[in-house]
């Protein structure tokens, strides 16, 4: 599964560690996080994130 | 200075610091100081939005006890943490300990983080509303505009919004509105502010203003936590930071450089003369002389930006890192860049520069120009007409 990072902070989101401060489980793809899921770090939204390769 | 009314109950607290000249650390020249501005709101619950830097705390006291005494103030808002807002706060808790802190989850934090204390905190997100008694607020998040915890109040019954650090300046001056200082020194340093601070979060404030465009809420005054207040022209700063976010730009060039010997300072001016024959305007800053700030200032409104050093040690001068290390971090929106410099054995200034400039998001607009030792008069011309190609490049696109 790919990760994800924050354009605005550097923030990555990697699936198989999931979100715990959003209740965000391990092995939650990115694409699933819900669609008001916001950075933990800075705020931002999920737009802002771009995949890394 | 005594409070100053904004509307019927509403009143300016804060505090003007003449001397402040370097902000954020020594990083922002404020060079003509700045102003804290805090406001006390008058209702059935006494309201206090935002705070003073913390030197300022005792100022502004003093100001809210010709009000209130501030042992009844029942709420604070916090609309961002950064000491030069929320500094003053353990001192009004301790005169009002019972008051309520209202402010965003990330605000809370580092509220807690920054003074540890004991307090009731409130968070609050966008659509909460407080009920003040008569009147009300209303919260807007405005997550890195410019830190996470940054949030907006806005108060409907007088169309007020208080956005914080948004559409500030930093400008110390003795009346707090826009009708009573000069309007063009108010927008030279609200773009200083901008270029300075929120240009790499440009597309976020695009999606905010949008936001609040569609939210449909009249704005009649704005009063931010720096500089003037927008009470005659509010839309004046919208417009402007619409046009700043999304990158607008004149037909004009900033060029930068440092030179050894002087040579590429001859390139320099001989480049500006061609740009210019090309009647495109042009700013010319030899770094060692200038401050940064002013440099990222005549960008926000430049398409072209070029940059010259001599090769020592294979780069680029030293003196234009400061510069170059800040163009990186502030990445400015839609614009063009060209490295040019002399050498004299080996190269590597000028593609030091341009790698630098493609990591800031600049596209160059050309090859870069490298001359020998000392240009002559046929190399100096044609730095002439390198400068007058980079100026046709920025006429083109008009």
């Amino acid at each position: 599964m790919e990760k994800w990072e924050c354009e605005v902070c550097g923030y990555i989101y990697d699936p198989a560690e999931g979100d715990s401060s959003a209740g965000i489980k391990p092995g939650t793809p990115f694409e699933e996080l819900p669609d008001d899921w916001v950075c933990p770090d800075c705020g931002v939204g999920k737009e802002e994130f771009t995949k890394l390769d | 200075m005594d409070p100053v009314l904004l509307k019927e109950g509403i009143y300016w607290v804060g505090a003007v610091d003449w001397d402040m000249r370097y902000f954020h650390g020594p990083v922002l020249g404020t060079h003509r100081g700045t102003t804290y501005n805090s406001y006390l709101i008058v209702d059935e619950k006494i309201t206090l939005v935002d705070t003073v830097y913390t030197p300022f705390a005792g100022e502004m006291l003093e100001r809210i006890r010709k009000i209130v005494d501030p042992s009844r103030i029942d709420y604070i808002v916090i609309n961002h943490v950064e000491v030069d807002h929320s500094g003053a706060l353990p001192e009004v808790m301790k005169l009002a300990p019972q008051a309520k802190i209202f402010c965003s989850a990330k605000g809370k934090a580092g509220l807690l983080k920054h003074y540890y204390g004991d307090w009731d905190y409130q968070v609050v997100e966008t659509g909460t509303t407080l009920s003040l008694g008569k009147r009300s607020l209303s919260f807007i998040e405005a997550p890195m505009l410019h830190w996470p915890d940054s949030m907006f109040t806005y108060l409907p019954e007088e169309a007020l919004l208080m956005p914080n650090d948004a559409f500030g300046q930093h400008l110390a001056s003795a009346f707090r509105f826009d009708d009573q200082v000069d309007n063009r020194i108010i927008m030279e340093e609200a773009a200083r502010y901008y270029a300075n601070i929120l240009y790499p979060l440009s597309r976020l404030v695009l999606k905010k203003l949008e936001e609040v465009k569609a939210m449909n809420i009249p704005i009649a005054m704005i009063a931010p936590s720096h500089g003037v207040i927008w009470r005659q022209n509010p839309g004046q700063i919208i417009e402007a930071y619409q046009r700043w976010a999304s990158g607008e730009w004149f037909p004009k060039a900033v060029v930068v450089y440092d030179t050894m010997w002087g040579s590429t300072a001859a390139m320099a001016r001989a480049i500006v003369e061609g740009i210019v024959s090309e009647d495109v305007d042009t700013r010319l800053f030899k770094i060692s002389v200038r401050d940064i700030n002013s440099i990222i200032t005549e960008l926000l409104e430049a398409r072209l930006l070029v940059v010259g050093s001599p090769t020592i040690n294979r780069g680029y001068l030293s003196v234009l890192s400061p510069f170059l290390d800040d163009l990186a971090g502030l990445k400015p929106v839609n614009r063009l860049g060209a490295a040019f410099g002399s050498y004299g054995w080996s190269k590597g200034a000028v593609k030091a520069i341009e790698a630098k400039l493609e990591a800031a998001g600049l596209t160059l607009a050309g090859e870069g120009l490298e001359i020998l030792w000392v240009p002559d008069s046929g190399e100096l011309e044609s730095c002439r007409e390198w400068g007058r190609a980079l100026a046709r490049k920025v006429k083109a696109e008009l």
